[in-house]
């Protein structure tokens, strides 16, 4: 368990490395008299390509080039240098920030930011240039998903170093913010991680006890989970060796909420171990509803147009599964939602659907 | 069985009775049209001597006449030729005297107008004019006129003469008149701002009915050459000039009667034509018959080889005077005024001037600012029907990177010796292709050089825009970077903003 703390403290190390280097760069070309230049890996479509070993997208060999000189790269160029600067500062002082902090934080140094998604893109930028994550920058996303179960962990963040505790302490479970992603992981008895699309069914699980009855970490995703939240999904996986199961409502869009935990998004290709290969989809897949005979809603045209794109997604080709599920879609024209359960009463998906799709899982492995 | 019975009516009768071709439809029309009227004449008389005008107007209540109308006294006085005393009762007393037999471009072309206010104020109010007038020599002459509508002459009523002691040169006009000035008032005033607009070298004052003063003063002593009287082109004559000139004619074969009336036609020119119309040279004019008269004036549009009108007899503003006119009255940020070579439509030579005004006072309207002339008289009602509307709309405006929007004002001046009205109220310019040919071209060329100016201006504006990036950003790199380096000093980055700048001026 230590080892892993230097590994934490190691990693804020290279992060503040990585940021000074980028200024010394632009210091010593600005005092050598010429316009300062960086160069990053694009993030174009065409530059974006899906790695079947990774199992995730990765950015190719294609660079783009941000000069001083070119008068509309000038104005982007000093944002990322001052945004550079705010990580800098954050980091080595150990403060957090959000998206929408770096937005109006801005301003007091007269660097506006048109709006919010023109200081995300810059965000973006400064991962790119230094293969770091924005999280690694101290600046998170408002998004919050959250986690509950047994799982001991001990806070790196000022103020709490040294301080442990347990994920069940709460009954509305625990934030995945800042101070949990970078905490050290130390005790477990869970043997696997179960990720749920919904805040609802993740409170009815913390109710019906499924933490102890199948020995899980329970994680709401809030919809599309967010960056931290995946990346920390990872890491308990990797660190803690556990099996991830994912459990989504029965459509395309839930699909894809799986498929995102597990193979990554193209937005985030710049960036590495976001994504849980391992991770499974459980359900609700389109042979759920005919199987367990579930209350549904008919398939409207965005559904199958999405259905078709998803069709085509390199992600979608290494399992057989995503290709079986989607044609199932496609022929029934039905989806359903994890709630649909209920019409067998309010245990019945954890006392009966649960146990056998992870049966099958395990089975499948 | 009914017999149809003929009256003859004389000219003055048939004016008062079809009043409405010279404009004077309504009582607020009547006063503006009654002003414009007088103002031209003065305007006349003072640049026919290249005097600069000074034309002082007053317009002073006098009653009530009915529950929309009131009884108005109009003075215009003016410091132009004046009148020799014999021709003042018959020019301010009788419809369409002066015949004239050779033409050259005044702003009245009808000889009608001053007589037709006068006229109609008579008809309103029953009360007699007042004309004052010198030209400049011992005496001042003044009579006191009515007209004699059905036998179209003057009554003189009283008549002066008074010492010139000071040497005054010039005529006053006075009588009264029903109309409605409060109507009429946003008109008048666009009269008189255009009319300064394109007389430059005039001083306009005009005291309106509640005693408020606008004055509109000269910004040149310089005036325009004015016109060369000229003989009527063979293209441009009908019958009835024909007639006419065959009645007052004193030569006595065609071919002196052609070289004698006719613009441009010399001995040779004459020979051919008669040959091509199948006349004997040595025909007395005096004894054509009808048909011949008839097939003359047709043979006169069908020859061909008639050289065409010299432009002597016209009298454009010129580019600079234009130029001093719409500065003084529109204050423009950037202006181009262009002139057209003389050209000609059915024999009657006419000149196209242009202008394009930006910015400054010229508002944004979301239309072009329109501001018509002809002959120097600004053209104010039934713009959508004129022809430099119709050029400003078949125009494509984008080619030359210029929109409606932008404040510009378009001045658009035609001078020839027949202006083509399409009306008699002398309001618009007809579509004619000749006409319509000039004006585009004219369109054209201002439009590129307001285009190059937009594009110059911007240029500088970009320019401006781009160093001021530079100088914005390069500071706050350096200053982010010493801090994110971790250095003290900070970097010298004047090199940097320099070549920016150096970059900068060459490429303007």
């Amino acid at each position: 368990m230590e080892q892993k703390k230097v590994k934490i403290t190691e990693r804020k190390q290279e992060v503040l490395r990585g940021l000074k280097n980028f200024g010394t760069s632009i210091y010593n070309q600005l005092d050598q008299g010429v316009f300062p230049t960086v160069s990053m890996p694009s993030r174009s479509t065409e530059n974006i390509t899906y790695d079947s070993t990774l199992r995730q997208y990765i950015l190719g060999e294609k660079n783009v080039d941000r000069s001083t000189r070119n008068i509309r790269h000038i104005k982007p160029f000093t944002q990322l240098a001052w945004v550079a600067l705010f990580s800098n500062e954050l980091t080595s002082q150990r403060k957090t920030s959000t998206l929408r902090d770096v937005y109006y934080s801005a301003q007091a140094y007269e660097m506006t930011f048109a709006d919010q998604q023109e200081s995300n893109n810059i965000i973006t930028d400064l991962e790119t240039l230094t293969g770091f994550a924005r999280e690694d920058f101290s600046i998170f996303p408002e998004e919050r998903s959250a986690i509950f179960g047994d799982l001991d962990i001990g806070y790196t963040v000022p103020g709490y170093e040294g301080k442990t505790v347990n994920l069940t302490s709460h009954p509305d479970g625990v934030l995945i913010g800042p101070a949990v992603t970078s905490s050290e992981f130390i005790k477990t008895s869970a043997d696997k991680v179960i990720a749920i699309e919904k805040g609802a069914l993740f409170t009815r699980f913390i109710e019906e006890n499924v933490h102890n009855k199948h020995k899980s970490l329970l994680i709401s995703c809030g919809g599309q989970a967010p960056r931290q939240t995946r990346s920390f999904i990872r890491r308990l996986h990797d660190e803690l060796g556990l099996p991830v199961y994912i459990l989504t409502d029965g459509d395309p869009w839930g699909m894809h909420i799986a498929q995102v935990i597990i193979s990554g998004s193209a937005n985030a290709a710049h960036l590495r171990d976001l994504n849980t290969p391992d991770a499974v989809w459980s359900g609700v897949w389109a042979s759920d509803i005919v199987e367990y005979k579930l209350p549904t809603d008919p398939l409207d045209e965005v559904d199958i147009k999405r259905l078709y794109e998803l069709q085509k997604d390199p992600r979608y080709q290494n399992d057989p599964i995503w290709q079986r599920e989607i044609k199932m879609f496609l022929k029934i024209k039905r989806k359903t939602e994890l709630e649909a359960f209920s019409r067998y009463g309010l245990t019945y998906i954890v006392d009966e659907y649960l146990p056998t799709k992870l049966e099958q899982a395990k089975g499948k492995k | 069985m009914a017999q149809a019975t003929f009256e003859e009516i004389s000219a003055s009768d048939f004016f008062y009775r079809n009043r409405d071709i010279a404009g004077l439809t309504n009582p607020s029309r009547a006063i503006f049209v009654a002003i414009r009227e007088i103002v031209e004449n003065s305007l006349d008389a003072a640049e026919s001597q290249k005097i600069p005008p000074d034309v002082y107007v007053r317009l002073s209540y006098e009653g009530e006449a009915t529950k929309e109308t009131q009884i108005y006294k109009l003075r215009v006085e003016d410091n132009g030729s004046g009148i020799q005393p014999r021709f003042i009762p018959s020019a301010f007393g009788q419809v369409l005297y002066g015949s004239k037999y050779k033409l050259k471009q005044m702003r009245g072309t009808f000889g009608l107008g001053g007589k037709m206010a006068v006229l109609y104020g008579q008809i309103t109010t029953h009360q007699p004019a007042f004309v004052t007038s010198s030209t400049g020599q011992a005496k001042i002459y003044s009579f006191k006129l009515m007209i004699d509508i059905q036998r179209n002459r003057p009554i003189i009523l009283d008549r002066k003469v008074l010492i010139n002691k000071d040497n005054w040169r010039g005529t006053i006009v006075e009588f009264t008149l029903e109309g409605d000035y409060l109507r009429a008032m946003p008109k008048i005033l666009d009269y008189f701002k255009q009319t300064a607009m394109v007389n430059p070298y005039a001083n306009l004052t005009f005291v309106d009915p509640k005693g408020r003063l606008y004055k509109f003063t000269r910004a040149t002593t310089n005036m325009p050459e004015p016109p060369k009287e000229t003989m009527p082109h063979p293209y441009g004559v009908d019958v009835e000039l024909l007639q006419r000139l065959i009645q007052i004619t004193t030569y006595t074969n065609m071919s002196d009667f052609l070289k004698g009336h006719f613009h441009r036609v010399g001995e040779i020119t004459a020979q051919k034509f008669l040959e091509f119309s199948q006349l004997s040279p040595s025909k007395s004019p005096k004894k054509l018959s009808h048909e011949e008269i008839v097939r003359l004036m047709q043979n006169l549009k069908k020859y061909k080889d008639f050289l065409p009108p010299d432009a002597s007899c016209l009298s454009p503003l010129g580019e600079d005077l234009l130029k001093a006119g719409i500065i003084k009255e529109l204050k423009p940020e950037y202006l181009v005024v262009h002139q057209r070579k003389p050209s000609t439509y059915a024999g009657h030579p006419f000149i196209v001037e242009l202008a394009m005004a930006y910015g400054g006072d010229v508002p944004k309207r979301g239309t072009f600012m329109i501001y018509r002339f002809a002959n120097k008289i600004p053209l104010l009602y039934d713009e959508a029907s004129d022809v430099s509307y119709r050029v400003i709309s078949s125009m494509n405006w984008r080619r030359y990177k210029i929109a409606p929007d932008m404040p510009i004002a378009i001045v658009v001046h035609i001078c020839s010796t027949k202006v083509p009205y399409k009306t008699v109220g002398k309001e618009f310019i007809s579509d004619r292709p000749e006409v319509r040919r000039e004006e585009a071209n004219a369109m054209r060329e201002v439009a590129r050089q307001l285009q190059h100016f937009l594009a110059r201006q911007e240029h500088v504006h970009n320019e401006k825009k781009r160093l001021g990036i530079f100088s914005k950003y390069l500071p706050k790199i350096a200053e982010f970077s010493t801090t994110l380096a971790g250095e003290t000093r900070k970097p010298d980055i004047e090199k940097l903003l320099k070549s920016v700048q150096k970059y900068g001026t060459e490429e303007s």
